[in-house]
């Protein structure tokens, strides 16, 4: 669908040649330098303490569909299991990783 | 109720009949699947831009679209047809192929996600076992479209947008995912199809006490929080970086951001739909049989869809509603309201579940 969409319009649509409409937007200012550059890094604690969480939610996923089966016990190891991440997130947290400086 | 089911074996057999090999019939049933969804997938697109604007129209007092059709309702296919007559503007120095991707597993994430919904009785293309699950991973492969776009059009405010976009979609992810797992371990299955049978009587959202209200609260906050909308738009801010991710995208390519914008809201929607309101079942309430017989002659797609547009009605609501946040607000949102309150919430589900707190 998206290839076929593409394809009506580059079919259909005007197509004009200026090398000024190829910049960058950027407000009309001329760019200055590269925009792949360093970043900050906030956004990468972001995503590592995702990654940390993420990978507990797929492993409560299994013991969610039995918890029923499990009973009390499978809720206490994973209360242990969990209790292990939350201390992770409290140490980022007094740590101030959640903090945007 | 009227079961699906009895159109879709009437066309698999009358296949059948023609004396084709099983492996044409099924090439032929996936065609006619996928033919149909895709239409779905337009068609709601359409409505939803509609809708959208009438409501925001609403909401400021104004008309909104009136002029193309009754009440303005072919504005949007005018819009789409101005859209494919627009140039598609090259762009010097940027990545090529992955600038062309991009659109492209955006798309294809929302569509993956659209495939497996239950849209009625017997009107499911396909029933994982892991449903929910499979709609989790899929629904958040359209962050990496969202960051290539960002990071191939070699452009500050893209980038700006898709490093925004990238922190915000995956914390907001994890909220989804926690709020739909408190569902699991009261449904005790994946299974989409499960989930809604189970329904039947009464919807989860009223089942399930007090967790299952904090989760649905939750999911739809993360949920319009992950389609970065409303005061959640900050990777797209247009009074900050333009358009964020797609400034650089023009003509079709920007429209099918578009497209996947509203089909992704219109998912969120429908998860929550099927998950917390009980899917495509009717309203029922226990004891007045004559009003859950009432509540039966509905057809199923019209309960399942109505609900939806509920749910989307809320997520516009807030978005015309609210300023936008901060980064940092957003994120903290996330990271110490929401989810201790998830966690929290799990932990007091799995109780009511294993101790059977249930009335």
């Amino acid at each position: 669908m998206v290839a076929g969409a593409l394809a009506i319009a580059a079919l259909i649509a005007p197509a004009s040649f200026n090398v000024q409409k190829g910049e960058p937007y950027e407000c009309g200012i001329p760019t200055r330098g590269t925009s792949w550059m360093q970043f900050k890094v906030g956004y990468y604690l972001y995503a590592i303490l995702f990654l940390m969480f993420d990978v507990e939610a797929v492993f409560l996923f299994p013991w969610a569909v039995i918890v029923k089966s499990l009973g009390v016990v499978g809720l206490i190891n994973v209360l242990f299991f969990a209790f292990i991440l939350i201390l992770g997130l409290a140490y980022a947290w007094k740590k101030g990783a959640l903090e945007w400086k | 109720m009227f079961d699906f089911k009895v159109l879709t074996q009437w066309i698999d057999q009358s296949l059948r009949a023609l004396n084709l090999p099983d492996f044409g019939v099924l090439v032929i049933e996936l065609v006619l699947v996928g033919i149909a969804l895709l239409a779905a997938y337009a068609i709601l697109a359409i409505i939803l831009i509609w809708f959208e604007r009438k409501i925001c129209a609403w909401f400021q007092c104004r008309l909104g679209p009136n002029r193309v059709g009754i009440f303005g309702l072919l504005q949007t296919f005018a819009d789409t047809i101005k859209i494919l007559l627009k140039e598609l503007i090259p762009i010097n120095n940027n990545d090529k192929i992955l600038f062309y991707l991009a659109p492209f597993i955006v798309i294809l994430s929302s569509m993956l996600s659209f495939g497996a919904l239950p849209f009625g009785k017997g009107l499911q293309a396909i029933d994982f076992n892991i449903g929910i699950f499979y709609m989790m991973a899929v629904s958040s492969l359209g962050v990496l479209g969202v960051l290539l776009a960002g990071w191939s059009s070699n452009n500050k405010f893209s980038m700006i947008g898709a490093m925004r976009s990238g922190a915000q979609m995956v914390s907001y992810e994890l909220s989804v995912g926690l709020s739909l797992l408190t569902m699991v371990i009261f449904a005790g299955s994946m299974q989409l199809s499960q989930i809604v049978n189970q329904q039947a009587d009464l919807w989860f959202i009223f089942k399930g006490h007090v967790p299952a209200l904090i989760a649905f609260l939750v999911y739809l906050i993360a949920g319009h929080a992950e389609t970065s909308r409303g005061p959640f738009d900050l990777p797209e801010a247009e009074s900050e970086l333009t358009a964020g991710y797609h400034t650089e995208y023009s003509g079709i390519q920007f429209g099918f951001y578009y497209l996947a914008e509203y089909l992704n809201m219109f998912i969120i929607a429908a998860i929550a739909t099927t998950v917390f309101l009980g899917g495509w079942q009717p309203l029922h309430i226990p004891g007045l049989d004559g009003f859950n017989h009432v509540m039966d002659y509905i057809p199923t797609p019209v309960w399942f869809l109505g609900k939806a547009f509920f749910c989307i009605f809320l997520s516009l609501w807030v978005r015309w509603t609210f300023p936008r946040l901060r980064i940092d607000q957003l994120l903290h949102l996330e990271w110490k309201y929401l989810l201790p309150l998830n966690l929290l919430n799990i932990l007091f589900m799995a109780l009511i579940v294993i101790f059977k707190w249930h009335f």
